[in-house]
């Protein structure tokens, strides 16, 4: 095997890691930073997605349309939620925590009774092909090149709608916004669903790679919290960079030990983060930049 | 001698509800009630109700790391699965004569407590408060689970222990105490249960010693607001630490006492829903009193159980109702809310008499 095979492969892997790391964590990033809410039923808004994707693909749609499908279930299921429930704890940030961990018990719960214990899955598009010995799956480029592209459209849509700017308001003064004619409970209800939204995403892009069974979101959820840790409050700052870094640790110590080593490199590299960076990331660029 | 005396004084005091004579002849009642039971019951359902007393002790560590100190741990299954695989591992390897079970009992909550100092030592001294301590306590749980679930292979043992991964470990040997004309072993039923209900009754009498010294004000005043606790010169680091640690160390007695009832301990006890549980207790109890927490883990335990024999399935999907309807409705638990409901009405039923 020569250095460009090589190289590949490693590149390969990073780029999975990259992927993985950013498309679960963004829709938890998203609600985070701009509510201060963690959601821990964020695995089971990916799940969300998995299902409503594999469902609509088994009825006959093409694999786009019923990611698609499960993208704005998930943000149905999302704005309901807040509605419901997350409105009415915004002052509370610990007991928000309590109430979608209890979310996340009868969601899992609820589809196990409703759909049973495994769901067909959707077979893997786009086939492989090969570099030196090895060979890849066309799809894991595509979830690459997903995870960018869900980059640039957060960046386009914080930065350059009307949406983007008055989220942005509310999240730095809400009183200022409220009183300038801002609906805020309007825009905080937006952002969950496209927080809800985005994990629905996730879930519908993994659907077709992983086998679906109702505690699936967890597979998601400490990657997801881990690289929001050492992320920070800022989904570009923060998600973006960490989601890098983090691939290197995971992808390093995938191919050195194992998957176990890789998820336990990650989970030390959290530690020793929010050791030195309390903030994540985006906290330490903030501050140096000020 | 007078240190004595103050620190019987101090089973009462601003942290804990219930004082007076009143509340210690009512704790006198429960407790004589407790010690007959077995007398009117049979080995099962006293065997059972050992099962629900282990699970207080993880329920009052919550109490007391997330009800009086405000920092909310996901951690403490963590830390109850390492001391339940602790104790498995070192009496599988060293046996259960001349009373080592107890010296296990006290190594692998020891190992807890180790574990959580050096946890808690990055935590508390990287300043991680509020929602990130949730977030990493329940990372490094999810992932000591994954971990243990994967030893499923002949490597994974250590001396004559095997950890066999998704299934647990079993057959270690009950707690025993050594006796003239031979050991007594305590399996899950008469012996255990007094031994179990002498163990709660001494950690909650002494909680309630604790929370209600200076240590426990200062515990609570950091909860209240740590910005004014540490401009009035507290090193808060140190005091969340230490709550910390103590909290690990009952979540590790409890592991233990759990691996010692069912004489199993499986990865599964750290997971995702096992997790969720003592945070359902202790939410629905009411997480800010030792009294109301135990009162309503009991409580809902026994609900569970009872709904279980319909499906657990259901039965979890009921705890989750429970518990977001806790949350949004009565945010300090339902038994507080209505003992302080209860002694609203008193006060005024005197004040009306007076």
């Amino acid at each position: 095997m020569d250095i460009a095979t090589l190289a590949f492969s490693a590149l390969y892997q990073f780029g999975d890691a990259f992927a993985f790391l950013v498309l679960s964590a963004c829709g938890l990033a998203v609600i985070f930073g701009m509510m201060g809410v963690i959601n821990l039923a964020h695995g089971e808004f990916i799940m969300c997605g998995a299902y409503v994707t594999a469902a609509t693909v088994h009825a006959g749609l093409p694999l786009p349309l019923g990611i698609l499908c499960g993208t704005l279930a998930s943000a149905f299921v999302g704005v309901l939620v807040e509605l419901l429930v997350i409105r009415h704890l915004y002052d509370r940030p610990l007991d928000t925590i309590v109430a979608t961990w209890g979310l996340s018990l009868i969601a899992t719960q609820g589809t196990l009774i409703l759909v049973g214990s495994t769901m067909a899955g959707v077979g893997t598009p786009f086939g492989s092909f090969q570099v030196g010995a090895y060979s890849y799956s066309i799809y894991r480029i595509v979830l690459f090149v997903a995870a960018l592209a869900v980059l640039a459209a957060l960046y386009a849509l914080f930065n350059w709608t009307r949406f983007g700017v008055l989220a942005r308001a509310t999240i730095q003064v809400p009183h200022m916004a409220a009183a300038l004619g801002v609906d805020t409970r309007l825009i905080y209800s937006l952002t969950f669903a496209c927080g809800a939204g985005l994990a629905g995403l996730a879930g519908g892009l993994y659907a077709p790679t992983m086998t679906l069974v109702p505690t699936m979101g967890a597979t998601f959820i400490m990657e997801a919290f881990v690289t929001v840790v050492i992320g920070g409050a800022d989904v570009f700052l923060g998600t973006a960079p960490a989601g890098g870094i983090l691939a290197i640790v995971k992808s390093g110590m995938t191919s050195w030990q194992g998957q176990l080593f890789g998820q336990i490199g990650l989970l030390i590299a959290v530690i020793i983060v929010v050791r030195v960076l309390p903030k994540g990331i985006s906290g330490f660029v903030l501050r140096e930049r000020t | 001698m007078t240190g004595f005396v103050s620190l019987f004084r101090r089973l009462e005091g601003p942290q804990t509800l219930g004082r007076g004579p009143a509340f210690w002849a009512l704790f006198a009642l429960v407790l004589a009630g407790a010690l007959a039971y077995p007398l009117f019951s049979d080995g099962y359902t006293v065997g059972n109700t050992v099962y629900f007393f282990v699970w207080v002790f993880i329920a009052l560590s919550l109490s007391l790391i997330w009800g009086y100190g405000g920092s909310l741990s996901f951690g403490q299954t963590a830390f109850f699965g390492i001391a339940g695989y602790g104790y498995g591992i070192l009496t599988i390897n060293f046996g259960a004569s001349y009373g080592f079970t107890w010296i296990a009992l006290l190594l692998a909550i020891g190992m807890a407590a180790l574990v959580a100092a050096l946890l808690g030592y990055f935590m508390f001294f990287g300043r991680i408060a509020g929602v990130f301590l949730g977030i990493v306590t329940l990372a490094v749980t999810l992932m000591l689970e994954r971990f243990m679930a994967q030893t499923a292979g002949p490597e994974w043992r250590i001396g004559a222990a095997r950890l066999n991964g998704f299934n647990g470990m079993s057959a270690m040997p009950p707690l025993t105490i050594p006796w003239f004309g031979g050991p007594i072993v305590l399996f899950a039923d008469v012996g255990l249960y007094y031994v179990v209900l002498a163990m709660l009754v001494l950690v909650y009498l002494g909680l309630r010693i604790l929370m209600n010294s200076s240590f426990g004000n200062v515990i609570v005043a950091i909860r209240e607001n740590p910005e004014r606790a540490e401009m009035l010169g507290y090193d808060i680091r140190k005091y969340q630490l230490i709550t910390f640690v103590i909290g690990a160390a009952l979540a590790g007695l409890s592991g233990v006492l759990y691996t010692v009832w069912g004489q199993y301990i499986t990865p599964s006890s750290m997971g995702m829903t096992a997790a969720s549980l003592p945070l359902i207790w202790v939410a629905v109890g009411g997480r800010s009193d030792l009294t109301a927490t135990i009162t309503g883990t009991l409580v809902v335990l026994s609900g569970f159980q009872a709904l279980t024999i319909y499906g657990s399935q259901y039965a979890l999907v009921f705890m989750g109702v429970l518990l977001v309807l806790t949350v949004l409705i009565a945010p300090n638990g339902l038994v507080l809310g209505v003992i302080n409901w209860i002694t609203k009405l008193v006060t005024r039923r005197k004040q009306e008499a007076a």
